[in-house]
Parts: C-alpha cells; structure tokens; sequence
C-alpha cells in the first residue's frame, strides 16, 4: 500500500496505481474526458490536471504513477483555473451547435462543462479541419471531435480491425482512416465499438428515424417490427430503469404504441437459425466423416460486423463461414414471403423494420445479397439508442406502460433464443438442439447450461462426446466435438489464424463480432459501468430460464413454420430464403477500385 | 542525421550524391515494390517497430511514399495501413507526393526561425512560385519547412536533399539555386 496526502488528507492507495486510482479509492473525485476507465488512458485531454507538491507543472492524473508520500491538491484554485481553461481550449475548435447534436443531453463533454461550472467561451481562433462523412451504418462528424483517441485504442486494440488512427500532426491531426479515406473506403466492419466510447457527437450511428418515421405516415404501408434479443435487456436504461432489469413487455407494449403494425421478435428467428446452422453442421460433420468434402471448422454467421471483417481480412476462407443468414435477415425474408402470403398482401407494401443493437446491421441490409425477388428482407435498422429516442418522440410512457406481448406467429421463442444475444449464447443453444437431434437425448448439463463457454474470456472452448447416436447418426459416434467460442474481433482474428496456419483444432467456432457479445454492441445504450455487460447477461439468461420452452426444435409455432412452409431445415426454400453468400473484398479493396 | 555533410558556405565542391530516381507521372505497380519488399524480407520481416526506418528507406528508393507503398508496408510489416499512414502523415520528412530533383527544407527550429530563417521562407515562395510542401513543375525542386535540423550553431540553415547550408541570406539562396541550375543545363 501506499500512503500519500490528497487535499490534505492521508490516504492509503494500491500500489501501481495512478493518482487518479488513488484518488477514486478513496472516494475522491477528480474530473476527466478522455480517460475511459479499464479501457483508455492517453492523457490527451489534460481535464484531470491536479497539483502535485514539488512539481513545477499540473499533472494529468490519469497517466502519472502514485507515489509515497506525495502531496496533492485535486481542487486548488489553480487547478480548477486551469481546468476550466483546457476545456475552454476544447470548446474554441468544436462545433458548439449542442441544441441540434445527436449527443444532446448525452454528451461528456457538454455535462463536463456543466460539471466544471464553464458559463462562458473567451477562446475564439481558428478551426482544424474537420472531415465529415455519412456511410450507411457511422456517421462521422471530425467538427465534434476532442482527440481523446478513445476510437483508437477500441478500432485498433481492442478490436484489431486498425481502420482509425492520427492522421497528421499537430492543429492538423484528424483521427481517421490511412491518407484520408473515408469509412467505406477501407476494411471497416462498421462493428460500432468507436461510436460506443465516443465522448461527443463525433461519431453516431447514421440515422434511420426519418425513413422509419415515414413509413409509419404512409397510409400505404404495413410496417413490421422485430427486436433482437439484447435490445429487451438494455433498453430500459434510457428509461431510468437499473441496468439489468428485463423490460421485454414494455418493450413490446411500446413498439404497439407507436403504431407498428405487427411486433414480430428475432427471437423467433433465432431458433430458426439453430435448425438451420446446427442441419447445416451436421451435415457438413457427417459429410466430411464418411470422405466427402466439407469445410470444417465451420463459423457462425450471425453478426455482420464480424462477416465483414472475414470478407476483408479472409477473402480466401469463407467457405468456413455457415451459409445461414443472420436471424433478423431470415425473419425480414419470412416476412416478405410467409407472412406476406398469410395475410394476403403484397410484399412490397411492406415496411420492415428491425431494432437492432448494432451498427454493422446498417450494413448488412444493404447487402445486394439480402434482397430476394427486388426486395429487400429488411428496410431499416434501428439502434437500441434510435428506438428510445423513437419512444421518446412519439411521447410514449415507456415504463408505464402495461407489460405486453409480441405477435404470433413470429414472435414466440424458446429460452435458447434470449441467449444468443451475448457470448456463447449462440453456441449453447445450438448444442441443446444438436445433441438431442443426434442422440435423442437432452444435452446433458445442469440447466442447460455449459458454463465451460460463458462469461468474457477472450477465447473459451469446450469438447463434447457424442454416444450412442441414433441410427441415422451412426457415423458421429465417438466423436469428440471441439467448439471454440469468441467474442470481438481481436479473438476472432487469433482463431482464424489457426485455421489459416491449418492448426485449428476445432469444428464449430461462434464468434460474435463485438466484445461480450451484442449486449455490448455498437447500438447500444451509452454506459461507462464497468458491469454492464454482466449485467445484461445475467438478464439474458433470466429471460431464458423464465421460459417454460428452452431449446429452439421445441418451439410450436416454428414446428408449424416448418410443416407449413419451409418443409425441413436447409430445404430447397429455406435455402432460398434463409441462406447466404460472401463475398471476398479483401484488406485493401479501396485502392483497387 | 549523424551522416549529413556540412558543407561550406559557399558550396561549389559539393557534390548532389543523393540518387533521385526519376519520376514518372503514371501510377506505379505495386510490382514496382520488389525493392523495398526485398529489403524488409531481408532485415526487417514481421517487425512491426521498424516501421520508422523501412519507411525512411522507402522515401530514398522511390521518392516519395504514395499510399501503394504504404499498403505494401503494411503488409509487410503487418501494421494497420491507419497507422503507416498515421506516422507518414506525422513526420515532416516523409512525402505522399512526387518530390522534386532537390528537396530544399529550411529550418525553422528555434534558433533559426529568430536568425530569419522565416525570411528565406518567404523568399523562396517568391522565388519558386510554389507553396510550402510542393513541388515545382518541372520537377527540380519541391520545398519544405524542417522543425529543427540540430545545425542551431549555423542559424539560419537550409538543407539540399542531405546537405546543410549554413548562415543563409535571400541573396546566398539565390545564388545556390543559380549554381544547381547551372548544373541541370550541362
């Protein structure tokens, strides 16, 4: 432990702390901006300067070692001066149009300035230029941004994807893509983690209330809705709600509200996707046990950014990838074909929308490949964030709301659906469907639950011996199935790797494209709690074992789906619908063009 | 820099020895990069800190470094092409555009900027009829400013490609320039 004295208090801190460590372990507060805890520190912003005794100048807190004995003052006069004019300094080169931001009332810095009593600007100069840019899923706004190079380190440590960095030097730095490419330039997976730790309105999801907002005007059209799994989990902390609370029947009961005209639930979808992809495994385990050809280990295909980054980095591997689309894809295609029959309209009066707690799902509908017939599965993607301020807008009382349910028939699930909106989700329920489809026996673990795969490890894996399968899967007995499962970019990279090395050890890998899972996804609501994504999870697996119905083949109105329309899994019509291809961009396909 | 000849004031031994490859204005092939791909295969495969040197040896093969040749770093080295372009994009010395016969820096670092370092600036805007950063149009010069060349002793101070001339005045830069173009012609 070290001792050392802060405003005139003797404190104890851990040693190899930071003062600004020191500081919040004993419940003192020193302000900051750039600083984003367990996660960055650049000491780029200098807002946590404090005086420290025997130094000639402010020290960033952030970034300076304690040290026995020190002295240090957190809220002098001169620091607080000092403070209030380096963010003074902030505000002179960043667009102060607040009123019309999307981070209004949402913003680190704006409540910053409140927090450090700024009640004027005396700093007016020149402004860096600032590159603005809108792609299909982040839009980028280099007027409102602080340099606080938290994008960086998620883009390129975190995520590994390298597409943001310094460009230039000085007054004339820009964080962005090489020599001044734009976003859709370069190998972004549109993954969203840079927007998720943006302090400012820099970078934001691209908007998609307007085309939603019209759609629910015209007359004309019937829109649809479908919410995936991590949206009922994290929704509810726009609304006041603590973090972890289920809010799946105000959810629902809200999205009635507003005047959707079906409330469908990916979920559904998602239990489909397990018949899909865990028919599609089976077949290419079984393929590939009496000789034939079959690419193993297969890869899950769920999350788009993760899809994108294959495509750029692993143009020559994706026949690893499953073929099945991602299950919002497969419902807006359901839709469009199944429903739009059901209820006898045409299926291009229809209006899909999904909420989605990604970004990379703006990509993934503009996808030529997801269009069936000149129409596209799905029209609009809103983030998690777009649909509170929807809620917002429409003046519903969200948590007054009485609790609802989602339409049938594309809206019932199974346990194992809630789950694959966060790590080894989608692993998990794929087994309880796989190993009692080749078996005929439950998968074999308390609860369902093979914790082997659980949790935020980077990289988790778990092998599974199949016995005494039924005759039809004579051929798997014995077999020891090796799964691996992922989360973020950075794990997936080192996984695929091996394969490409061809020392990859395993047949089913799922990989999810953000870190945790989609509960953290890019979408979803801002929070800095260094829990959060536990205790979204926890909520997920409450959702799931609060359901009487928890593996994905035991979901009835999907029987019926399948007796009715699409015949068995990866059928002529399934494969229609529901299954997809790559396509091989490579690394640098911006200067090959 | 420890290589960088100081030469006299008045500079007619001198000798233009750095090697300037001639500049074509068509795109080139990434097959043209055989050189530097050789040469990181031989000293610097897979090492991801001598981003700063390949670069430099680079920028002395083909001039400049257009963005083909930072994504064949990239790759070579196996650090993100942001990057690369983050640290080409820092440094002053190294260039995304076609250079000139004679890079022309003056510096102004401290010492020189207060010894009318700024003067030789704005004289040879003049005199060259091209802003800082580019290159004139026939190719012979391109013209930048250096942050500090450590020739503090010698304020102001200008370089030619790796030359430093020292002590220099509006009138002794025209004459400089006189003497390299006399050259050109014969």
């Amino acid at each position: 432990m070290l001792t050392l004295t802060i405003n005139g208090r003797t404190v104890q801190a851990k040693k190899g702390s930071t003062i600004l460590e020191a500081a919040e372990q004993n419940n003192i507060h020193i302000p900051t901006l750039c600083y984003l805890k367990g996660k960055h520190k650049a000491g780029a912003c200098r807002i946590c300067l404090v005086e420290v005794e025997g130094a000639k100048t402010l020290q960033a807190s952030c970034i300076t070692q304690a040290r026995d004995g020190m002295v240090i003052l957190t809220n002098s006069e001169r620091v607080r001066r000092t403070r209030k004019i380096m963010y003074e300094l902030q505000l002179s080169d960043h667009d102060r149009d607040c009123l019309f931001c999307k981070r209004n009332q949402n913003c680190e810095l704006q409540k910053l300035g409140q927090m450090l009593g700024v009640t004027e600007s005396r700093y007016d100069g020149e402004r860096s230029p600032a590159p603005s840019e809108k792609t299909v899923a982040i839009t980028r706004d280099m007027s409102k941004c602080i340099l606080c190079r938290r994008c960086i380190t998620a883009c390129s440590e975190v995520q590994a994807a390298g597409v943001l960095n310094a460009q230039n030097r000085g007054f004339e730095t820009v964080v962005g893509p090489a020599g001044g490419l734009l976003l859709d330039e370069v190998a972004c997976a549109y993954c969203g983690q840079c927007v998720a730790v943006c302090p400012t309105g820099a970078l934001t999801e691209t908007d998609a209330l307007t085309p939603v907002i019209n759609a629910l005007n015209d007359p004309k059209k019937r829109v649809v809705v479908q919410v995936a799994p991590a949206i009922r989990v994290a929704i509810g902390e726009e609304f006041g709600y603590p973090a972890g609370t289920s809010t799946t029947g105000k959810l629902a009961a809200s999205l009635r509200a507003i005047g959707f005209d079906d409330v469908f639930d990916t979920n559904f979808a998602a239990d489909l996707t397990i018949l899909e992809e865990g028919t599609e495994f089976l077949t290419r385990v079984s393929t590939f046990l009496e000789g034939g050809k079959a690419t193993l280990p297969m890869l899950t295909s769920c999350s788009p950014g993760w899809i994108k980054y294959f495509e750029n980095h692993y143009p020559d591997l994706l026949s690893h990838l499953s073929t099945c689309k991602s299950p919002q894809m497969m419902l807006g295609a359901l839709i469009k074909s199944f429903y739009a029959e059901k209820i006898n309209v045409d299926p291009a009066s229809l209006f899909v929308v999904s909420v989605m707690p990604c970004t990379a799902k703006k990509f993934e509908i503009t996808r030529e490949e997801m269009e069936i017939d000149g129409l596209k599965n799905v029209d609009a993607i809103l983030t998690t964030r777009e649909l509170a301020a929807l809620i917002r807008q429409f003046g519903i009382p969200f948590s007054e709301l009485e609790d609802s349910e989602f339409d049938r028939p594309l809206g019932l699930s199974s346990g194992a659906a809630d789950i694959f909106g966060v790590t080894g989700g989608v692993m998990e329920a794929a087994l309880r469907t796989v190993y009692e489809v080749v078996t005929g026996r439950e998968f074999p673990f308390e609860g369902l639950r093979l914790e082997a795969i659980e949790g935020f490890e980077q990289i988790k894996t778990a092998a599974l011996t199949i016995e005494n399968p039924l005759p039809a899967y004579k051929a798997l007995d014995g077999l020891e199935v090796k799964i691996a499962v992922t989360s973020g970019l950075d794990g997936a990279r080192k996984l695929v790797d091996e394969i490409r090395a061809g020392t990859s050890a395993y047949h089913f890998i799922e990989v999810m494209g953000c870190p945790g899972g989609c509960i953290a996804g890019g979408g979803q609501p801002f929070s800095h709690d260094p829990l959060i994504r536990e205790k979204r999870m926890k909520a997920l697996f409450s959702e799931d074992e609060s359901k009487t119905i928890r593996k994905s083949h035991e979901n009835p109105d999907l029987i019926a789906l399948y007796d009715a329309y699409l015949g068995k899994p990866n059928s002529d019509i399934a494969h229609k619908l529901l299954h997809t291809h790559y396509v091989p961009r490579g690394l640098y396909n911006e200067l090959s063009e | 820099m420890s290589d960088t000849k100081i030469v006299a004031e008045k500079g007619e031994s001198k000798e233009m020895s750095m090697v300037v490859k001639p500049q074509t204005d068509s795109e080139t092939h990434p097959e043209d990069y055989q050189e530097i791909i050789d040469f990181i295969d031989n000293y610097y495969a897979g090492r991801k800190d001598a981003l700063i040197q390949v670069l430099h040896t680079a920028q002395e093969i083909y001039g400049y470094l257009p963005l083909e040749l930072q994504k064949v770093v990239a790759e070579k080295l196996d650090v993100p092409l942001s990057k690369v372009s983050g640290v080409v994009s820092f440094y002053s010395f190294f260039s995304t555009k076609p250079r000139g016969k004679y890079t022309i820096r003056v510096c102004l670092g401290t010492a020189c900027y207060v010894r009318g370092g700024k003067k030789l600036v704005d004289h040879l805007i003049k005199k060259l009829g091209i802003e800082i950063g580019n290159t004139t149009p026939d190719r012979l010069y391109t013209f930048e400013i250096a942050r500090c060349i450590g020739a503090c002793g010698l304020a102001p101070a200008l370089m030619i490609n790796d030359e430093v001339y020292k002590q220099m005045t509006p009138a002794k830069v025209d004459k400089l320039l006189a003497e390299l173009e006399k050259g050109e012609t014969l």
